[in-house]
């Protein structure tokens, strides 16, 4: 075991896949020489050579495009774009070729890729470094969704998806990198180093795909969130003093329903909180899915926190946010119900 | 490196010299003043500094007239400036504040003027490439002689969407400037990593598109390719590549500690290019002004930009009301949680 940030806990995944397996490559904007503009993939250069960790151009349809050939022909490639509001001009690639590849091959190709982006926002990168798109992929079939909200997680997921015959999608909070920001803008945030989850195994292991985890239990609510929501939730609980169970759904997609269910069968009431902006985000589906299969054990509304319906700010970001009191009001609105 | 040298002597009044002089004087010190409110944390997230490449700008806009367009990067300070926006309204953008050109909204990175046909900094590297081909589109379409400056660098360059734009441009025989703002480094990476084909206003002659590079720390020589430019533009002979060897003596941004470059290569070029120094020499040797006039000229600057960060910390941040305007022409209802 040892002690990482989110960052390191990144870089170490990527060495110890590449140790393990020569056909994994890493490719993106600054990953190489740099060692990426968030330092995920500092010293893989030089370590396993330009080869196997090399700079592109910026050109996201190229990185995405060439990768999804690489995986279609023996490869495994880590691609890097290096914030996700970059992603959109390799969107096309990621949608019409590596999701559906092994659809319209009837299984012949297949496309075992894996894209980590920065997401989300509380860094001031107002609306082209803030986004958070989870919706974008988890609305298309043949992806896989994953996001991490602590370092250990980080390393075990991104290692099982990159252990994955199918693309996914790895959208890494970059307000969490170094911190487990609970939206407390104000105060300074707790090292991982402080934190249970960076404490994090040297060696090989996965976190597997579609297994959320129970981070808090309760029994009064059940709060549904994932990346640094998690925090928030987490932060928010507390300072309500009332008895929510919280989720981290770690992957979007495939989705533990199971847990879910479990839960909210449990306390009969359910709060959906995410980053993303509200109509057409990923909680809409979560609701869908609560009101279905949990109906007769609901006691209120189903709740949404997120980001507003507005391009992300510059000014005033602190309101857009979702932090804790507005999870602390929707906690007092949902128990209530 | 084939760029068009000014004679020793240039034919240059010491009005314009003098013009020269200021207007880059002011986006030095304006830049100068940014990355101090940075450090003071009134600024927050991305700032890209145009330290180093001032002679481009006020290059190509003593080139331009009345009703010419210009659009750029993210780099984008130095171009509002250049173009006659108020240093006030770009510094209490960068400051988030309701005096700001996008009442606080856009940031650093977003900001427009109709009054001075700047159609904005673009937050997504070439994403502005296009556009300038469709602002020249309108102008061709409306039948006036006007050219769109569409500025972008070394980076941007190798996406795929200008590649795109430049076979559009010159099948439609559209009046833009591309300007290429070689600073040698898109984001950690050097041009040498990043292409095989670095002399970019070359790859022009792929879609028969005319061009040229030249020395960017020169004004005088910058001006006198800018003209060259227009003039082919307003002949309706279609596009142009101006290629402009710069330099940027910073980060890309304010986060970034430059670590790919060695120091001695920054003070080599600060030291024996810098665009300001050489316009300062040609008016010193050339008995155009005397060092107390330089003075008064820095003492008018100094005054104008501290006034700039008055008024950038004094104007108050936007109503919270504010994030939901300008989303639609008629605001849509909608919920907030």
């Amino acid at each position: 075991m040892a002690r990482m940030t989110m960052i390191e806990a990144i870089r170490d995944a990527h060495t110890v896949a590449m140790e393990r397996d020569d056909d994994v490559v890493v490719l993106g904007e600054d990953v190489g020489y740099f060692g990426g503009v968030f330092r995920c993939t500092a010293g893989l250069q030089k370590r396993f050579g330009v080869e196997r960790c090399f700079d592109t151009p910026i050109s996201e349809l190229g990185i995405v495009g060439t990768a999804i050939g690489m995986a279609a022909y023996g490869l495994k490639p880590v691609a890097e774009i290096q914030f996700a509001d970059y992603m959109y001009p390799g969107y096309d690639q990621i949608v019409s070729e590596a999701a559906r590849l092994r659809y319209r091959s009837a299984g012949e190709f297949t496309c075992p890729l894996v894209i980590r982006m920065p997401t989300g926002g509380g860094i001031f990168g107002a609306q082209t470094h803030s986004q958070s798109p989870e919706a974008l992929f988890t609305h298309v079939a043949g992806l896989k969704t994953v996001v991490p909200s602590n370092p250990r997680d980080a390393k075990g997921l991104l290692l099982a998806a990159i252990a994955d015959p199918d693309p996914v999608i790895f959208l890494e909070p970059k307000r969490l990198y170094n911190g487990p920001f609970d939206g407390h803008f104000d105060r300074p945030s707790v090292p991982w180093s402080k934190h249970p989850a960076g404490e994090v195994e040297t060696d090989y292991f996965e976190v597997p795909l579609g297994k959320a985890a129970v981070v808090r239990e309760g029994s009064a609510a059940t709060l549904i969130t994932y990346g640094t929501m998690v925090h928030v939730a987490l932060a928010a609980v507390e300072e309500s003093g009332e008895d929510i169970e919280v989720i981290d759904l770690r992957t979007l997609l495939p989705l533990d329903l199971d847990t879910i269910t479990a839960s909210v069968g449990k306390t009969g009431r359910c709060i959906v909180l995410h980053e993303a902006t509200l109509t057409s985000g990923y909680g809409a589906e979560i609701v869908a899915l609560v009101q279905r299969d949990c109906f007769y054990s609901l006691e209120a509304p189903v709740l949404r926190v997120a980001g507003w319906d507005t391009p992300y700010p510059h000014a005033q970001e602190w309101d857009y946010f979702p932090g804790p009191d507005r999870v602390k009001r929707a906690i007092a609105t949902v128990l209530e119900g | 490196m084939a760029t068009r040298k000014t004679t020793k002597k240039p034919n240059v009044s010491a009005e314009e010299l003098l013009s020269y002089y200021r207007d880059m004087l002011l986006i030095r010190r304006f830049e100068e003043k940014a990355g101090q409110l940075y450090g003071m944390g009134l600024i927050g997230g991305f700032c890209h500094l145009y330290i180093g490449q001032e002679a481009v700008v006020v290059g190509l806009e003593a080139a331009t007239k009345d009703g010419d367009k210009r659009v750029t990067s993210y780099r984008d300070h130095g171009h509002m400036l250049a173009c006659g926006m108020d240093p006030n309204g770009v510094m209490a953008e960068l400051t988030g504040r309701e005096g700001g050109y996008s009442k606080g909204k856009g940031g650093s990175m977003h900001m427009f003027s109709k009054e001075k046909h700047f159609y904005g900094g673009h937050g997504i590297v070439g994403a502005q490439v296009p556009i300038g081909a469709g602002l020249a589109f309108s102008d061709k379409y409306k039948g006036n002689d006007n050219v769109t400056f569409t500025y972008f660098g070394d980076g941007a360059a190798n996406q795929g969407q200008v590649a795109e734009t430049y076979n559009m441009a010159q099948l439609w025989d559209l009046p833009v400037v591309f300007v290429i703002e070689n600073n040698q480094y898109a984001m950690g990476t050097s041009v040498k990593r990043a292409t095989k084909s670095p002399d970019f206003w070359e790859r022009g002659a792929a879609y028969g598109i005319a061009g040229e590079a030249v020395d960017g720390m020169d004004v005088l020589a910058v001006k006198e390719a800018g003209e060259k430019a227009v003039a082919h533009c307003r002949a309706g002979k279609g596009p142009y590549i101006l290629e402009v060897m710069t330099y940027r003596y910073r980060g890309h941004s304010m986060s970034d500690p430059a670590k790919y470059r060695t120091r001695e290569e920054v003070q080599k070029m600060r030291e024996e290019r810098d665009p300001i120094e050489q316009v300062r020499g040609l008016l010193l040797t050339g008995d155009h002004a005397t060092e107390d006039q330089l003075k008064e000229i820095d003492k008018e600057i100094k005054t104008i930009v501290n006034a700039s960060a008055d008024f950038a910390k004094e104007s108050p941040e936007p109503a919270l009301d504010e994030l939901w305007t300008d989303i639609y022409a008629a605001e849509i209802p909608q919920e907030v949680n």
